[in-house]
């Protein structure tokens, strides 16, 4: 089983592709449930205190706006983590959103810096464009390893 | 305030949630009985907002930002006011900021105003801008009010310095002026000043207003009918010393710590804004540029007036910054004139940069506060903007009149 980093990161159905394939998707709803679940902050609706702009400076200097740092203080761990990547570019937004373009571009960029496999892939206009897009991903999460930890 | 009281605050923002700051607005918010709400909308709009709006741009929170300002803007989210947030050095989001602004100043009439925020952002600093939201929703009827009536008092107690006048029937008759230290000793000691000069006894003050950023306990020690933030009483104080309660008019205060620029309308504050993330456009680095120079910060205009300040390279965010310059133009050799012009030159460029951009410019400018009474500072305002600068007389008692002239409301209450 590989942990899969997704982009969109919240996208629900990279997530279920991810674990149809018996492998651990890396997404944000996983991170945002941790925060709100977490007892003791108060912070709503998502529970993110100043500290968290600050844990982001490890992905992102201080220059860089305060909401770009608290985004990636969810996300940054989650490329840390990754073991292989599935991008998709010009996604819908009911597809899956991060809202913040310059988050999403250093998102993509940590991503393809890592070491790791990756697919990247447009997302599909048509239905014969979709089926191909399913199966590519598909093709790619069965060339990962499935043994924990050996990716 | 009542439950009834409550307005309603239309949050358009592309993510103060992740910035960690969501708390503290939610916190001065409820520090002014008003509640956040985010206008719904219909998801289709947002693959056609940037028709809309005619401004592409990449980042889908700030589609939804706009989306939202069109449901404000259309009247299908019901808001009394609105407050657009976005962060701090995000060059996408503050062309969007501004946007948004316009967009809800031309298609309707429901006051806005815009904030750059950081993690560092407390809702202490947001509390004096949410505060003049909902006073122009809550109390139109308090802002329309022209002539000060009856005997009354009102006390500035500003960053650096407390100001208190007594006012009767339209005229000043007592003032004082004084550094704030301990703000209830020192806003006292003005308050005495002015009894003095008035010959009025204290217990004869009809009603007591208070503004400032001691405004909260100086209001409680001198139990005052009003106690307002200093955006609301500054543009009212402006407009009435000016005589121009008619028509339009921007005032600009600078202050101590921060400054602000306010249009207004009939003497009902509109759109403004307030600077305070850096302190290079502060009353403040006037004091610190005089200090270097040797002189009093009440010779700096003089200084200025007879100084030429394209000599001298000065423009900074950041006071440090700012008196490195200074330091390094005397270092050259400038002359102490030509480097007070550039001082004055250069808070007024910041203004201009920071805050002048966010407001429609309408004459007459009215220049308050106590930098204002620094030569150098409307000669540089005029000669940016050109334009005449109106610096009425007292304009460095303007909270204090401002809050004698609102607090008359009050008496006979």
């Amino acid at each position: 089983m590989a942990k899969v980093f997704i982009y969109p990161t919240n996208s629900l159905i990279l997530s279920d592709l991810v674990e149809r394939f018996g492998h651990k998707p890396l997404a944000m709803m996983g991170k945002v449930r941790e925060k709100i679940t977490t007892v003791g902050i108060d912070s709503p609706p998502l529970n993110i205190t100043p500290e968290d702009p600050k844990l982001g400076l490890k992905y992102a200097a201080v220059e860089v706006p305060a909401g770009v740092r608290g985004r990636m203080s969810l996300v940054g761990p989650l490329i840390d983590e990754a073991e292989a990547a599935i991008i998709v570019g010009d996604a819908e937004i009911s597809f899956g959103c991060m809202g913040c373009a310059r988050t999403n571009e250093l998102t993509k960029y940590l991503a393809r810096k890592k070491n790791i496999p990756i697919i990247e892939l447009v997302y599909p206009k048509s239905e014969e464009e979709g089926r191909e897009f399913v199966y590519s991903i598909a093709e790619f999460l069965k060339s990962l390893p499935m043994e924990e930890g050996s990716a | 305030m009542s439950q009834d009281d409550r307005v309603n605050i239309a949050l358009l923002s592309c993510g103060s949630e992740y910035a960690g700051i969501q708390a503290e607005l939610e916190s001065a918010a409820e520090m002014v009985n008003a509640r956040l709400v985010y206008p719904e909308i219909d998801v289709a709009i947002l693959d056609t907002i940037e028709m809309d709006f005619g401004l592409q741009i990449t980042s889908p929170d700030l589609k939804l930002m706009m989306a939202r300002t069109k449901a404000v803007a259309e009247g299908t989210a019901r808001v009394d006011g609105v407050f657009v947030a976005s962060c701090f050095r995000c060059a996408e989001a503050a062309i969007v900021r501004n946007e948004v602004r316009r967009y809800i100043h031309k298609y309707s009439d429901v006051p806005v105003i815009s904030y750059s925020f950081t993690e560092r952002t407390t809702a202490g600093t947001l509390l004096t801008r949410m505060e003049a939201l909902t006073t122009i929703v809550r109390r139109k009827h308090l802002l329309a009010r022209e002539h000060q009536t009856g005997l009354t008092a009102g006390i500035d107690s500003g960053s650096t310095t407390t100001k208190a006048v007594i006012m009767r029937d339209d005229k000043i008759i007592g003032c004082g002026w004084v550094p704030t230290i301990r703000v209830i000793d020192s806003a006292e000691k003005a308050f005495e000043q002015a009894l003095q000069e008035s010959g009025v006894k204290r217990d004869e003050i009809q009603a007591f207003g208070t503004t400032g950023y001691g405004r909260f306990l100086i209001g409680d020690h001198f139990k005052a009918k009003l106690v307002q933030e200093e955006i609301t009483v500054n543009s009212k104080g402006a407009v009435y010393l000016a005589n121009k309660q008619k028509g339009s008019a921007t005032v600009i205060d600078i202050g101590g710590m921060d400054n602000k620029a306010i249009s207004v309308e009939d003497g009902i504050p509109g759109m403004f804004t307030m600077g305070g993330i850096c302190a290079g456009a502060s009353g403040r680095f006037l004091e610190m540029a005089a200090k270097r120079l040797g002189v009093d910060i009440t010779e700096l205009g003089d200084l200025a007036i007879k100084g030429m300040q394209k000599k001298v390279e000065m423009n900074s965010y950041c006071i440090v910054f700012g008196i490195q310059s200074l330091v390094n133009s005397l270092a050259k050799g400038s002359t102490p004139e030509d480097v007070a012009a550039a001082a004055c030159h250069s808070v007024v460029e910041q203004i201009f940069e920071q805050q002048l951009q966010e407001v429609d410019v309408k004459e007459p400018v009215i220049l308050v506060g106590g930098s204002s009474l620094i030569e150098g500072v409307p000669k540089a305002l005029g000669e940016l903007l050109k334009i005449d600068i109106l610096v009425p007389l007292n304009s460095q008692f303007i909270g204090a009149v401002g809050a004698a002239l609102l607090a008359s409301g009050y008496v006979g209450e």
